[in-house]
């Protein structure tokens, strides 16, 4: 039994298993590698697979936060003290972007569902939280400063812009799916036999031993605690095999590629007969007015935390200071989330240039990686929308 | 063959790291110093249980963003009273983020009343009574308060937090504190993000309160 004799939804449900399974492995890589280099900080006591990260950065925030309404209260007085309000405010927003929303899954996944560059991915990070932030000094400007309405009426306020976010994400996600999903499954009714073989046997092998668990995987996207273990050998040994550095290096190297890339393509294009618009052609020139449609769904949402620090700055008199804060708070963030996005995309560069070596199941793995990036931004959306995924909801009491 | 399985790695670690952040959870905007009453009624049924938190300054200022005062930076009862009738109401969605089980058994509470809003110290304390439905007697009655989703931080006050009001003589009060969260935080990992448990993720920083009568 070859690749070819697989029905296209028989190769499409061996893919995705493959790939959950690469998950299963990744994950256990993710944490060991995390738990090694928590940004510089402390390492977390004897559990370390268990990771402290989460709770680390959690105190950090924490810390932070809290010393920002001392801090603030200290510049009425002592005027030097609004620069220590900004030191703290730029690492809290270094920290806090790595809590949940604020838009490094939607962006990152934005950016790997198209063909978009890291310098892009930068400039759409820095948007994005500017975008924030100034939404933040825009609600609590116009709504406390001008109108003096209540804490209540802000809130609401914050709520609907809130939901309008996640429903656009979602329907910003929904319009990804169905664009990366045509191309994933035409690449798939197009990619061609021989070489197949060995990649998928291979594949599938590598992948065994989490592959048992599939079934359960397939349920549902949960993660399994129960194999905590085995995930880490895995980890471990995949960690070895690739470092970091290397991983950049190819990241770059793939750029020189691209071109190649696209003339195999065209190529294929006609060898299909397909008439639809590959996921490249829809990059390109207009991508920027859509980079910017996807930051905005993200950047429309305000971060409450820069909210309760603009109220309490306006409160102290010094609502110039609070929204310093802010605007410096937003540049820590985008800081973070560009960090992700250009992992995020050095990360695709090299699954593109290792894709450039192989033509055929090459371009679908890349379509099936758009598909899935393109999926979690409808998930994530929706998700957001339901409550399921707790962001830093709007708590208005 | 080799290329691929690292493509596939790489493409997981895409999903991976964009599903990750997702994981990391909220820290609090709001911390609340607690104390609290258990109000018994002379036959030893316990009755309900008295609020009084206190906001942290950054919160109150917030709060109080746009109410009227008649003394700048004084805030009488009434000038609070409809700041004080939202906060409950709103509340009411959290469960009043207070959690109560009488020898096991969930007990479930009342709206609350004498509720009303104290400004002191550039703090909002607000204070509140939530009645038991149906007023119980009981062997062991654990109280916790906390907030599942952690946006609001509870710290029971260091001196008397858990007062037992009429409560029978030989009554004893356990306290069970968080510590200040991060152990419990660095406990957690991230290898239970998305699994669902984050539902009850504050239930960490839970105060714990258990009274044994004989």
């Amino acid at each position: 039994m070859t690749w070819k004799h697989l029905p296209a939804a028989a190769r499409f449900v061996c893919f995705c298993l493959a790939a959950l399974a690469a998950v299963q492995l990744l994950d256990g890589l993710g944490h060991a590698a995390l738990a090694q280099n928590p940004f510089g900080g402390p390492r977390p006591a004897p559990e370390a697979q268990s990771g402290g990260i989460i709770g680390w950065l959690l105190a950090k925030q924490s810390e932070f936060y809290r010393s920002m309404s001392a801090t603030i209260r200290a510049a009425k007085n002592d005027g030097s003290a609004v620069w220590t309000l900004l030191g703290i405010a730029f690492a809290y927003g270094i920290f806090h972007a790595a809590g949940p929303g604020h838009g490094k899954a939607v962006i990152s996944s934005y950016l790997v569902a198209n063909e978009e560059t890291a310098r892009r991915g930068i400039v759409l990070s820095f948007v994005s939280a500017l975008a924030q932030s100034l939404v933040a000094v825009l609600i609590v400007g116009i709504g406390a400063w001008l109108l003096n309405v209540t804490a209540k009426t802000m809130c609401g306020a914050e709520r609907i812009i809130e939901i309008a976010s996640y429903g656009l994400i979602a329907a910003f996600g929904a319009r990804l799916v169905w664009v990366k999903g045509r191309g994933f499954f035409r690449a798939l009714r197009r990619a061609p036999v021989p070489q197949l073989t060995p990649a998928l046997s291979a594949a599938t092998a590598g992948a065994a031993p989490a592959l048992h668990d599939a079934p359960l995987h397939a349920r549902s996207l949960h993660h399994d605690h129960g194999h905590g273990g085995e995930h880490d050998h895995h980890g471990h040994d995949h960690h070895h095999g690739h470092d970091h550095h290397h991983h950049h290096e190819h990241g770059h190297a793939h750029h020189h590629h691209e071109h190649e890339h696209h003339h195999g393509d065209d190529h294929c294009e006609h060898c299909g007969h397909s008439h639809g618009p590959e996921p490249q052609e829809l990059a390109g020139p207009g991508g920027w007015k859509r980079g910017l449609g996807a930051v905005l769904t993200v950047g429309i949402r305000p971060c409450s935390g820069a909210i309760l620090v603009l109220v309490f700055a306006l409160a102290q008199g010094l609502f110039w200071a609070g929204v310093a804060a802010t605007f410096v708070m937003g540049l820590g963030t985008a800081i973070t989330v560009a960090t992700i996005a250009i992992i995020a995309v050095s990360a695709k560069g090299l699954a593109r240039h290792l894709a450039a070596g192989r033509p055929g199941d090459g371009a679908l793995i890349l379509r099936g990686l758009e598909f899935v990036a393109a999926g979690l931004v409808l998930l994530l959306g929706i998700g957001l929308l339901l409550g399921y995924i707790s962001a830093e909801r709007v708590t208005c009491f | 063959m080799h290329m691929i399985r690292h493509g596939i790695g790489y493409l997981a670690m895409l999903v991976a790291l964009a599903a990750a952040p997702t994981a990391a959870r909220a820290h609090p905007h709001v911390w609340v110093k607690a104390a609290s009453d258990l109000v018994y009624a002379p036959d030893g049924t316990i009755t309900g249980v008295r609020h009084s938190w206190t906001f942290d300054d950054m919160f109150s200022a917030y709060a109080l963003q746009g109410i009227e005062s008649k003394t700048k930076g004084v805030y009488t009862r009434e000038e609070l009273a409809p700041l004080a009738q939202t906060n409950v109401e709103s509340l009411k969605e959290f469960a009043f983020f207070t959690f109560a089980k009488a020898d096991g058994r969930k007990q479930r509470f009342q709206e609350p009343v004498d509720y009303y809003l104290e400004y002191k110290d550039a703090a909002l304390v607000l204070h509140f009574t939530l009645p038991f439905k149906t007023p119980f007697k009981s062997h062991q009655m654990q109280l916790e308060i906390f907030d599942p989703s952690y946006f609001v931080d509870f710290q029971l006050q260091e001196k008397d937090p858990i007062r037992l009001v009429g409560a029978p003589a030989a009554c004893a009060t356990a306290i069970d504190r968080p510590t200040d969260g991060t152990a419990a935080a660095q406990k957690l990992g991230e290898d239970n993000f998305l699994d669902g448990s984050n539902v009850n993720f504050g239930a960490m920083f839970a105060n714990k309160i258990t009274v044994t009568c004989p």
